[in-house]
């Protein structure tokens, strides 16, 4: 059984009855401790397939299995468990809490998990030491740079030691030297601690540095394609 | 969620927008302040007419005029006439009311007394010397006028301390001729300093022989009430029934129904003064509950604000794995939490204020009114202000854990 199936997914959205056909026809099945790119133009579906594979949204036909399960076999509160333990979510504009520090927003997470709080702190501290930046945990996220709040962001989705790291254009709001950066962290993750990461980008450099890259185009698959690359020479396809 | 974590979480979140949680409590605050301070005056005020009735002793019973008002068209009948000497003379025996010791009767009229050009307008009570022993006040010099001054229609009075110092100062009142209703009273006796005692403001009252009162100011037969006293507490029912049986003789009453006098015990008196204060208490009590109600609405409104802007933060909660409850736990904390907070500053500005208006009543106007913190008051307006909060903050908050994750996240 792969850790993610998704099966002739299609998502339609449906407004002032004009139906757009945002996804058709996708498949595709990631195994434990991948490291995919999902690329794509802006409007290829790119995020709503995120969505979905993320189970913030349902698909219209067709299944999408993570480990084993579909969405609809979980309760809203179910679905919130699985989100918390299982899946960690990096965003383009990072999505930190403004009012508190970089360790209290790397600490959410396990706010609202089962794990003991004596716990929090130590997780917290070791995530942010990952991600390199435990001088900054007591910093607001204003005061950081935006290297330094996408690597608070991924600290915060680590921190539960998720089975999925999503991440939606983690590099978008930052300079390519930057962006890179973050993508080292990512890839760092994947090679030493196994973590499956699954990115969007609509940067073919960025695309570049994952294992296998999927292209969506006007909601389709266009290709599919695993390759064998190191990551400091960049091979052109 | 943890529940010491989302306390943390609503304390950071009011304290990011502190001038707006100010604002907002204002309400709550104005509300609550009211709300105590209605609770404390109306107690304090309470205590204090109820000390000074109590003052009168509960082996007092007062005959009144008319019938037992009940209605607005019963407040005439007050002013009835229907209490006359024959029913003076009726209770004054002893074998018609075996359980009264002491019967006198009453006239009240407002005066002007003059004494070598100065000039005071007052009360002047007609009764007789059993009033000394009802109300608990003795002359400090002289003496009360005799049953004799009462049976010659004598012209002489009693003054209270005031009236003493206003007409005469410091020299001697004692032997003084004042002029009321151009008569001469001779002075006899003066009170000393009491205050207030049941309704009557001692110090500024002066006291002339009921049957001097009749002929010479008010010109009138009848009395404006009889006072009785009992023996002890425990004999006033029966006594009543022998005081109900006696007037009815004495009117030729037969129907109890037609009675036009009506019994008043301190109990009786006590009782009306508390539903009286409790009326006007809840009366104003339900202006403040507007107040509460506005501010409510307030926070509803600032709370629906902090829920569109907080749009982001909520879908990243719920990406991070917060269950609806947890956001709407979350929102209604910061809303109770917020009008909780309003509750303990209007409960310490209430008693604050409280506290100022007791010391200006019993410095300034000299009343023995005591400042005592509505502890009740202040417990039910802390469960109101939150429970203000819990109501106005439960549409925002179930707003806030509605929203779809991914709506949010998009959301700029």
């Amino acid at each position: 059984m792969a850790f993610i199936e998704v099966k002739n997914l299609e998502k339609t959205y449906l407004s002032d009855e004009v139906k757009t056909e945002v996804l058709k026809d996708i498949n595709f099945s990631i195994n434990k401790g991948e490291f995919v790119a999902i690329m794509g133009p802006s409007g290829s579906g790119k995020s709503t397939l995120l969505h979905m594979l993320g189970f913030l949204d349902k698909p219209t036909t067709g299944k999408y299995l993570f480990e084993g399960k579909t969405i609809d076999d979980y309760s809203d509160d179910e679905l919130a468990k699985i989100r918390n333990k299982r899946m960690g979510f990096v965003f383009q504009s990072f999505n930190l809490l403004p009012r508190t520090t970089v360790l209290d927003n790397i600490r959410l997470p396990l706010v609202y998990s089962d794990i003991e709080e004596s716990l929090w702190d130590n997780l917290a501290l070791k995530a942010i030491e990952e991600v390199g930046i435990l001088h900054r945990k007591d910093f607001r996220p204003s005061q950081l740079s935006g290297g330094e709040q996408q690597r608070a962001a991924i600290a915060r989705a680590l921190v539960v030691n998720p089975g999925v790291i999503f991440a939606d254009e983690p590099t978008g709001n930052l300079d390519s030297k930057t962006g890179q950066q973050i993508i080292e962290i990512l890839m760092k993750l994947n090679q030493e601690k196994g973590h499956t990461i699954i990115l969007i980008t609509h940067e073919k450099e960025i695309a570049d540095s994952a294992k296998r890259i999927i292209r969506l185009k006007d909601g389709r698959i266009e290709s599919d394609s695993i390759k064998e690359i190191n990551h400091e020479s960049k091979i052109q396809l | 969620m943890n529940l010491k974590y989302s306390f943390k979480s609503a304390f950071e979140a009011l304290r990011a927008n502190k001038s707006r949680s100010v604002l907002t409590i204002l309400g709550i605050v104005i509300g609550i302040t009211a709300i105590i301070l209605i609770m404390a005056i109306g107690q304090g005020g309470q205590d204090l007419i109820l000390n000074q009735v109590e003052g009168m002793g509960s082996q007092t019973i007062s005959i009144q005029p008319g019938r037992e008002p009940k209605g607005i068209s019963d407040m005439a009948s007050l002013f009835s006439d229907s209490l006359k000497e024959k029913d003076y003379e009726a209770l004054k025996k002893k074998s018609n009311v075996p359980s009264v010791i002491e019967v006198m009767p009453e006239v009240i009229a407002v005066v002007t007394f003059s004494y070598e050009g100065e000039t005071k307008q007052t009360s002047v009570i007609g009764a007789s010397e059993i009033l000394a022993e009802i109300l608990d006040i003795y002359p400090s010099e002289g003496s009360f006028f005799t049953d004799e001054d009462i049976n010659s229609r004598a012209s002489v009075v009693v003054i209270g301390s005031e009236i003493k110092e206003d007409l005469f100062g410091l020299s001697q009142a004692i032997g003084q001729k004042i002029r009321i209703k151009n008569r001469d009273f001779r002075v006899v006796g003066v009170f000393p300093q009491k205050g207030q005692v049941s309704m009557f403001n001692m110090d500024e009252m002066a006291v002339i022989p009921h049957t001097t009162a009749q002929k010479y100011i008010t010109g009138t037969n009848y009395y404006n009430e009889i006072i009785l006293k009992v023996a002890s507490e425990s004999v006033v029912s029966q006594a009543i029934k022998e005081i109900e049986a006696t007037m009815r003789e004495s009117h030729n009453i037969t129907d109890p129904e037609k009675d036009d006098f009506h019994v008043h015990t301190q109990a009786d008196i006590i009782e009306s003064v508390s539903i009286v204060t409790d009326v006007l208490t809840a009366l104003l009590l339900s202006v403040a509950a507007i107040s509460l109600i506005v501010g409510g609405i307030g926070i509803m409104n600032i709370m629906l604000v902090s829920v569109t802007e907080r749009t982001r933060e909520i879908g990243l909660r719920k990406a991070v794995g917060a269950t609806q409850r947890d956001i709407l736990v979350q929102f209604l904390l910061e809303s109770v939490l917020l009008t909780a907070i309003g509750g303990v500053i209007g409960i310490l500005a209430g008693a604050v204020f409280a506290f100022l208006i007791s010391l200006i009543l019993s410095k300034l106007l000299n009343l023995s009114w005591a400042f005592n913190f509505p502890l009740s008051a202040a417990m039910a307006g802390l469960v109101v202000s939150a429970l203000v909060g819990l109501i106005f903050g439960i549409y925002p908050a179930k707003r806030a854990a509605a929203k779809s994750p991914i709506e949010a996240l998009r959301y700029e």
